[in-house]
């Protein structure tokens, strides 16, 4: 019997905060835009050009950190971190290492062991780095500096967690606390939030900390439980192996599910901090801590308890809607408009996350706009189409965000309920199904379903089903 | 008496009243430099062309009535380390041979608003580093007193100008002395105004916490005219300061009775030349018999002021030019292999010595271990240095000392010797830790035909007392230009002449001093005579 | 001298820095560098204990921008002094292995 392991884990989290410019200039943040296009003297490391502290990062940092229970660093300042590498304009990062704006923060997860909480060393404010694409036609890489600049607070917690779950359970904890906020999109395929995995392995009962490795490039929560396995198993084996597990920065390759260390002569890791001369401190008053948080937006737990309240949502509905702010946000606006809620609901929480599910996306994809979402509802409401012809006209709004009214026109998809047009159809069909219509009228009523079911088909499922039952039968029994 | 003789005020004053226009003005200063420049290499970029074509559009607005104020027309010189939009700007060094910046300084915006026209860029040592103008990748400048010495620096280039006639005035900067030394080599008048006073904003970083852009000319009023139009508070600079007493124009006032005006005694002992020591104080005595009180006292630290600065500096210029790497702008080596191959050689091959060697310091300074034993020990010797001028203040209005231990060395005596150059900046460094405002004008000539500069330190925002003490001073005494009609041999400014004598100069060092025409060297001994008015 | 820098420290500080110097650069270096850490040393003689470190001169605080875009796209005046630039983004040696 082997020896027991127990896996420590802290994390860096990156996230770009939803500013509408960078943090030192007025370029905008927006994501994509052909190469360099937002980018000025200031982003690009211009001789003699100057940053300039946008006010926002600073308002947003706070209400994450007071939201994660932090104390504030109310006199805070910004240092810089100097390393070479060409998605860096400047070759020094504007970060902050000696007063970070937020310490000692803690959120809390839930584990099959209950309750945890994991500690938040710090928070800071920081700029994020260009983007390098490699050309493979002419072995080069290429600088767009659009991103260089894009404000990002790093999460530092504490090593409080001991598995992928509680890892994956601390990150969407933090999302929907950032998301909740209004802070930041937190969309881990565009990068808008990233997790640098600090993990070391000990023995059981060992009180010392194992020597840890870091562990980069990780953009989905699956990537990161693999990579969490991975490296635990790469730890485990080298000390079983009598070896030594060596401090350094891992890259984690999902499509090998393996990681390499980063190293090189070139890169020494001493950075070299100290305080930027061009940026003066940031005093944080307690009147501006105390407005930061009176301006909290409603948080999870208060939107849940109005959802059950307000729109009478079983809990269980409250809770998947809530899970996501932008989801919360779509319901809210689609309910504004049409009223209705549990109905609303269902489409969300039924049609929705089906659809969602298909295309391993989560809820932060839904991009169709609540107006159409309302008008669907509407339309079924009004019985203008049928419950059918509305799942297959939510799959446009879901996918292209179509408008339903228009759609239903154009593609003639309106409920007929004209009961001339339909009794031709149904004669029609007992005409060629005479052995049905003698099996009802020995009172086997599955007959009867058989030609309902051949009518809707024929009418493309765009007859009204309580007409048709009617019309058929009346006549099957004539 | 020529135009070029005339102060950017005097001259801003005939072209407001159609005596002289602008573009006659700036074709006199171009004929001058094409004289002189063969000799003394003040400039590193000159665009006539351009020049012509901004003074006869500001003739016009000057004309339309549209452009009023003191310094409309009058042609200035900046320091190749403030960016001008669509002008090569080099801070002389080989990595930014090639460079033209898409904008503007803002201290150059805020002069051309006020009319100026540009005549150029001017010599300096490379990225500022240096006290003599010597480390310029595009030679050496003369000084125009003697060709055998430096001008001082690192603002040498504009000093050197303002002094030869060939701008009205000029912009520099001073990091740790750069406008002062150098002014006061050349015999001219220099201010480094307070700490955020002058938006940084284009100014190619060395130390951004002792950097500031002040003004060089012929005399305290055109000092305190250019100061006022320099001067704002920039939004683009985060370490401007938001000031309603930029009128420095007020303070020239010829009354200092009263004022409490401070020797330090620490300023005047070993390493200071004679002449100097003599020149200085008998300024002092020439301000007491104003009605000046003046008084001895102990600064105390003089001594940690270099240090200090040398690790402070020399940190921050390391993470400041960590930025010309060959990506995105500047000098890329040729040849290389891969990335770091291509940042080590395009940077070795593009900076000069005295920046590598900075650079290098900087970077130890900052690395892992070192940095609570210098960079934080230098913060702290900073924070004592600023109290002893606090305490310093509340006895004086004005510290009154030299500028320099001596006057100008000679060509490449101080090369061979960084830190007795670096000695050389004791008197001007401190300031610039504390942040301070310090002009310096002439006091005397010395006994090898070199002005002497006197130095005036005023506590933070207390520019006006500094001007007002200087101006005072300075009434007691006449302007002396150097003279270098020996290289003005064709004579009348404008004609093409002056080729020949500086033919013998050229920019390499040591030439052009043994072929200096006899007429010069007799005029320079009579400029040498002391002049001042008693 | 009293302060001893090794080859290798000027080495790492060459990494550092990133400049390559030749080894008589390097040497001339190498001596600038003791005897200026000697001269820097003098700080040593001054008690700075209980001296709060002095980073900025004046008490300026909380200058701020507001988050307002006022920068269009300027690109080719951003690339105009780029030694190498394609695509419309600089152009640098390869950057992974």
């Amino acid at each position: 019997m082997g020896r027991q392991y127990e896996t420590v884990i802290g994390l860096e989290v990156h996230v770009e905060l939803a500013t509408k410019t960078k943090i030192f200039c007025g370029c905008s943040t927006e994501f994509g835009g052909a190469p360099n296009t937002h980018t000025c003297p200031v982003c690009t490391g211009m001789p003699g050009s100057l940053p300039v502290l946008n006010k926002q990062v600073v308002e947003y940092a706070l209400a994450v950190g007071l939201a994660t229970n932090c104390s504030i660093n109310q006199h805070c300042k910004f240092d810089r971190k100097n390393y070479f590498y060409p998605d860096n304009p400047q070759n020094y990062q504007i970060s902050q290492l000696y007063l970070p704006i937020c310490h000692d923060g803690w959120v809390e997860i839930e584990t099959a062991a209950g309750t945890k909480r994991i500690g938040i060393h710090e928070i800071h404010m920081e700029e994020d780095a260009g983007k390098l694409v490699h050309d493979e036609w002419e072995d080069c890489s290429l600088v767009d500096y659009n991103r260089s600049g894009v404000p990002l607070i790093e999460i530092v917690s504490e090593p409080d967690m001991r598995s992928a779950d509680q890892v994956i359970a601390y990150l969407e904890k933090l999302r929907l606390i950032i998301q909740y906020l209004g802070a930041s999109d937190c969309k881990l395929q565009e990068g808008s939030m990233r997790a640098d995995v600090n993990l070391s392995v000990r023995e059981a009962g060992a009180l010392k900390l194992g020597t840890r490795t870091e562990m980069k490039n990780l953009n989905s929560f699956k990537a990161i439980a693999r990579a969490i396995e991975g490296e635990r198993q790469r730890q485990i084996e080298l000390l079983e192996e009598g070896k030594q597990v060596v401090q350094e920065t891992r890259r984690w390759d999902d499509n090998k599910e393996s990681s390499h260390a980063m190293r090189s002569k070139e890169d020494a890791q001493d950075y070299r901090y100290f305080p930027d001369p061009d940026l003066v401190p940031v005093w944080i008053s307690d009147e501006w801590i105390a407005r930061v948080r009176a301006q909290q937006p409603e948080m999870r737990t208060q939107k849940l308890a109005r959802y059950q309240k307000e729109f009478a949502l079983p809990q269980y509905d409250a809770e998947i809607l809530t899970g996501s702010k932008h989801l919360a946000d779509v319901f809210e606006e689609t309910v504004a408009l049409c009223g209705r809620p549990k109905e609303v609901s269902n489409w969300l929480m039924t049609d929705a996350m089906r659809l969602l599910k298909e295309q391993e996306q989560d809820a932060s994809a839904l991009s169709f706009s609540p107006a159409n979402l309302a008008k669907l509802i509407r339309l079924v409401e009004e019985n203008v189409i049928n419950r059918t012809v509305a799942r297959t006209v939510f799959e446009e709004i879901f996918a292209h965000d179509i408008d339903p009214e228009a759609y239903v026109e154009a593609k003639g998809l309106k409920v007929v309920s004209d009961e001339g047009a339909l009794q031709k159809v149904i004669q029609d069909l007992l005409a060629a199904n005479p052995q049905s219509v003698a099996d009802f009228k020995a009172g086997k009523e599955k007959a009867m379903g058989f030609i309902v079911g051949q009518t809707m088909r024929a009418m493309k499922g765009k007859a009204d089903p309580a007409v048709v039952n009617k019309l058929v039968r009346e006549m099957m029994a004539k | 008496m020529s135009i070029l003789d005339l102060t950017a005020v005097a001259l801003g004053k005939k072209i407001r009243s159609g005596e002289v226009t602008s573009p006659e003005a700036a074709k006199a200063v171009l004929a001058r430099m094409k004289a002189l420049e063969p000799v003394l290499n003040c400039y590193v970029t000159i665009d006539e062309e351009q020049t012509l074509e901004q003074a006869a559009r500001v003739q016009k607005e000057i004309e339309e009535g549209r452009l009023t104020g003191p310094l409309a027309g009058v042609p200035v010189a900046v320091k190749d380390n403030l960016c001008t939009e669509g002008m090569r700007t080099t801070c002389c060094s080989r990595i930014l041979e090639n460079f033209t910046p898409a904008y503007t300084a803002e201290a150059v915006e805020n002069l051309k608003k006020a009319g100026a026209v540009i005549l150029g860029k001017t010599n300096m040592d490379e990225f500022a580093m240096g006290s003599t103008t010597e480390t310029s990748a595009f030679g050496v400048t003369r000084n125009p007193w003697n060709l055998d010495h430096v001008p001082g620096g690192s603002s040498g280039g504009s000093c050197a100008a303002v002094a030869a006639g060939e701008a009205f005035y000029a912009l520099g900067s001073d990091t740790g002395g750069s406008i002062r030394q150098p002014s006061a080599f050349c015999g001219v008048t220099g201010i480094k105004p307070t700490y955020g006073t002058v938006s940084r904003y284009g100014l190619i970083a060395y130390g951004s916490s002792l950097d500031q852009i002040g003004p060089v000319a012929k005399d305290v009023t055109d000092c305190a005219t250019i100061l006022e139009a320099v001067s704002s508070c920039d939004k683009k600079d985060s370490t401007s300061m938001e000031r309603k007493d930029l009128d420095f124009t007020s303070a020239l006032v010829e009354d200092v009775r009263g004022l409490r005006i401070g020797i330090p005694r620490d300023y005047f002992g070993e390493g200071l030349d004679s002449e100097v020591k003599e020149a200085v104080l008998k300024a002092a005595q020439v301000l007491a018999a104003k009605g000046a009180v003046v008084e001895e006292f102990d600064l105390s630290l003089v001594e940690y002021a270099i240090p200090a600065y040398y690790v402070i500096a020399s940190a921050e210029a390391s993470s400041n030019l960590s930025r010309f790497d060959g990506v995105k702008y500047g000098y890329r080596t040729r040849e290389y292999e891969g990335l770091h191959s291509m940042y080590k050689k395009s940077r070795s091959q593009g900076f000069g010595p005295e920046v590598k060697r900075r650079i290098m310091l900087g970077s130890f300074v900052l690395s892992s271990g070192y940095y609570d034993a210098y960079y934080l020990k230098a913060l702290r010797t900073k924070a004592l240095i600023k109290q002893a001028f606090d305490r310093a203040f509340a006895r004086f209005d004005v510290i009154l000392g030299p500028a320099a231990p001596t006057t100008a060395p000679r060509l490449g005596e101080s090369l061979s010797d960084p830190l007795k150059m670096y000695l050389g900046d004791i008197y001007t460094i401190s300031v610039n830790l504390a942040g301070l405002p310090a002009m310096t004008l002439p006091c005397g000539i010395g006994s090898k035909g070199l002005p002497i500069g006197l130095q005036l330190i005023g506590d933070c925002f207390q520019e006006k007392k500094i001007i007002r003490a200087a101006y005072t001073y300075e009434r007691t005494r006449s302007y002396q230009a150097p003279a270098l009609d020996g290289y003005l041999a064709a004579g009348q400014p404008g004609a093409a002449g002056g080729s020949e004598p500086g033919a013998a100069g050229g920019g390499c060092p040591g030439a052009a001093g043994g072929s200096e025409p006899e007429a010069a060297e007799t005029s320079r001994q009579a400029a040498a005579t002391e002049q001042e008015v008693q | 001298m009293a302060n001893i820098i090794t080859d290798e420290t000027m080495e790492y500080v060459g990494i550092l820095a990133k400049l390559e110097l030749s080894p008589q650069e390097k040497e001339a270096a190498r001596q600038d560098m003791c005897r200026m850490l000697d001269y820097i040393d003098k700080l040593n003689e001054l008690d700075t204990s209980g001296v709060e470190p002095m980073s900025h001169v004046f008490p300026l605080e909380n200058v701020f921008r507001e988050d307002v875009v006022t920068n269009g796209d300027q690109r080719d005046t951003i690339l105009k002094n780029a030694p190498q630039h394609k695509d419309g983004a600089f152009q640098v040696p390869r950057t992974v292995e």
